[in-house]
């Protein structure tokens, strides 16, 4: 968009913040503006269909400009944190699944890993595929509602369609792998639910291939449309310096050129066996965010394509007593399988006193489980250290002096889930 | 077996390739800040995945700047606290919570963990001119726990209903504690000001 349409730039004091000054906001004043200076009160949400979830944005606009924002939430907070201390290990794994309901694998997949961490277990090379195919597919999903939903908002309502067609596969195979589709649980310490079926690799493969077509197709549909250009070309900007002073990681953070990736950089599960490219970008407006994601799902299509020729069959289960989950013909049928079963689902296993904090780029960014355990089957403190919270705190600063149609653009592209913030 | 014990990568254990930092920085900052540092809890040695830092409440503006600029852990990642009233040696000292931070330097992905050990009732002075983001983290520990943050321009409940009683992440706080309003949450007008 070109400066020419906003004559008198005010700068705008968000000493909210304290810091007078410390980023360059300023208020674009409309032209078009009949009445100068009309100030206005908007709310929206926390039932707004723009909104994507339960939570507020309180607005005050001067003619069509936002001057001050604040945002509310906490509508869905359902104590997960205190649920960690008084839950066991084996029993927070369906709550760790109500965290980002896009991309529910994902956060399966970490929580697993945070607590095979801590007791020193390593699983076997076929769920470690499994598990990254897993949430891969789920990563997929995640961007494919994020840029649909986005560009719904903007009006663009067939690219969303095209985009759901693919995610309904998707969560057939994921139906497939655990009989669930939004709330997986897929995943158990040491293993998984249980196997992939028989065949269940050429499915994705067919359905690698079928979504790479859509997502050609879905580029030249929106990418370069002026409409959708015109709407989030520097709309939105949160540059490089804001991103790491608020926190900000995963695509919002690439999307403003900062070079972070866990899969590539703090390698977990066999991020380092696979070939991938990490894209990003260096305004960091809605556009930015948009194309990262878009480019994002290609990689991780190619991430899926070659877990997909590498799984062989083999155990998924770790060997290790304290966390195996016994077969159901050895607990029904010898007593010794049944007192295991019994004593694994009433009491839980003792996890060794200790800290960590295990993080994995989760599809919004990093996805952090911050474990103390003082011995015994309860976490000491369950931290979930989840993305969309730090990205909703840089909406406030991110509107300032933006319209408020842009907002929408503003609040979508961020990707901010609910379940995750409120935790 | 525990976390002292050698994972394979597929976890991202990155003891053998961060080692030798770790331990440079630490006796590089122990010369430094001294007494100031009450303890270091390396990998290996402690059930810790990554350094962790002791600091006194009164350097630990100090601490986590010269690490955020001198250092580069120029990216907070993760701001919380824990409830440590359980705890028999916390007792003895006298100390209720430890605020715990989370540093990631942007350029080598290195972690380091800072823990500050707070008394019942003890403010800090708010880290928001250091990392803005810390806004709403204050807010959320605020919250849960009742730590009160000296300077933050807005420290007000997050998660909980604003006529929420009690700080729902203490160790004495009942799991079922319901509290239940039947009109919603009033809106503070002074926020848009």
């Amino acid at each position: 968009m070109s400066d020419s349409k906003f004559k008198n730039d005010v700068p705008l004091d968000i000493a909210r913040w304290g810091f007078p000054g410390k980023f360059d906001v300023t208020i674009k004043k409309d032209s078009d503006d009949l009445f100068e200076d009309s100030k206005m009160l908007v709310n929206i949400g926390p039932t707004h269909p723009a909104m994507h979830g339960a939570f507020r944005c309180m607005a005050k606009l001067n003619g069509e400009t936002i001057e001050k924002s604040y945002c509310e939430f906490g509508y869905t907070h359902r104590a997960k944190e205190k649920l960690g201390e008084n839950r066991t290990y084996h029993q927070f794994i369906v709550y760790t699944d109500r965290l980002n309901y896009c991309s529910a694998l994902v956060n399966n997949v970490t929580y697993a890993m945070a607590v095979e961490r801590m007791m020193g277990i390593q699983v076997p090379e076929r769920a470690v595929w499994i598990r990254m195919m897993a949430a891969e597919i789920a990563r997929v999903i995640d961007h494919l509602i994020c840029i649909g939903i986005n560009a719904v908002d903007l009006g663009a309502f067939s690219y969303f369609v095209y985009g759901y067609h693919q995610r309904e596969k998707a969560y057939t195979l994921i139906e497939q792998l655990c009989g669930a589709r939004l709330t997986t649980s897929y995943t158990r310490i040491g293993g998984l639910m249980s196997d992939a079926p028989e065949g269940w690799e050429n499915g994705v493969k067919e359905w690698v291939k079928e979504t790479r077509g859509v997502i050609h197709e879905l580029d030249r549909l929106l990418t370069e449309n002026r409409i959708w250009l015109n709407r989030t070309k520097e709309v939105a900007v949160f540059n490089k310096e804001q991103c790491l002073l608020y926190g900000f990681t995963g695509p919002n953070a690439r999307a403003a050129g900062v070079n972070i990736d866990l899969r590539r950089d703090q390698p977990s599960m066999f991020y380092d066996k696979v070939e991938f490219e990490v894209p990003i970008a260096q305004v960091g407006d809605v556009f930015d965010r948009y194309f990262v994601r878009v480019e994002e799902i290609k990689q991780s299509l190619n991430i899926i394509a070659q877990c997909a020729d590498r799984l062989k069959p083999g155990p998924i289960w770790a060997e290790d007593k304290r966390t195996r989950i016994p077969e159901k013909d050895v607990v029904y049928n010898t007593m010794e399988g049944l007192i295991h079963h019994f004593k694994f689902f009433m009491n839980g296993f003792d996890v060794p006193k200790g800290e960590a904090y295990t993080a994995f780029e989760a599809s919004n960014g990093e996805l952090g489980f911050y474990i103390v355990s003082k011995g015994g089957p309860k976490a000491h403190r369950m931290r979930i250290r989840g993305p969309s919270f730090w990205h909703y705190q840089g909406l406030d600063p991110m509107i300032q002096g933006e319209y408020i149609g842009d907002l929408v653009a503003a609040l979508g592209s961020i990707n901010v889930i609910a379940g995750e913030l409120d935790r | 077996m525990d976390i002292r014990t050698p994972v394979p990568t597929i976890y991202g254990y990155f003891s053998e390739k961060y080692g030798p930092t770790w331990a440079e920085q630490a006796s590089a900052l122990k010369e430094v800040f001294g007494e100031a540092i009450e303890a270091v809890w390396m990998p290996g040695e402690n059930p810790v995945d990554m350094p962790t830092y002791f600091v006194k409440k009164e350097k630990a503006h100090e601490f986590v700047t010269t690490l955020k600029e001198k250092y580069n852990y120029s990216f907070l990642t993760d701001m919380t606290a824990t409830d440590e009233s359980e705890d028999e040696e916390s007792a003895k000292e006298g100390i209720r919570f430890h605020l715990v931070f989370h540093l990631m330097d942007p350029e080598t992905k290195i972690r380091v963990r800072i823990k500050v050990k707070l008394k019942d009732e003890e403010t800090i002075a708010t880290f928001i001119s250091i990392w803005p983001g810390t806004n709403w983290a204050e807010r959320e520990i605020f919250d849960m726990f009742g730590i009160r943050f000296d300077g933050h321009p807005d420290l007000r409940r997050i998660l909980m209903d604003m006529r929420w009683e009690g700080h729902p992440l203490r160790k004495d706080y009942p799991l079922r504690g319901y509290q239940i309003f039947m009109t919603p949450e009033p809106l503070d007008p002074e926020l848009l000001k």
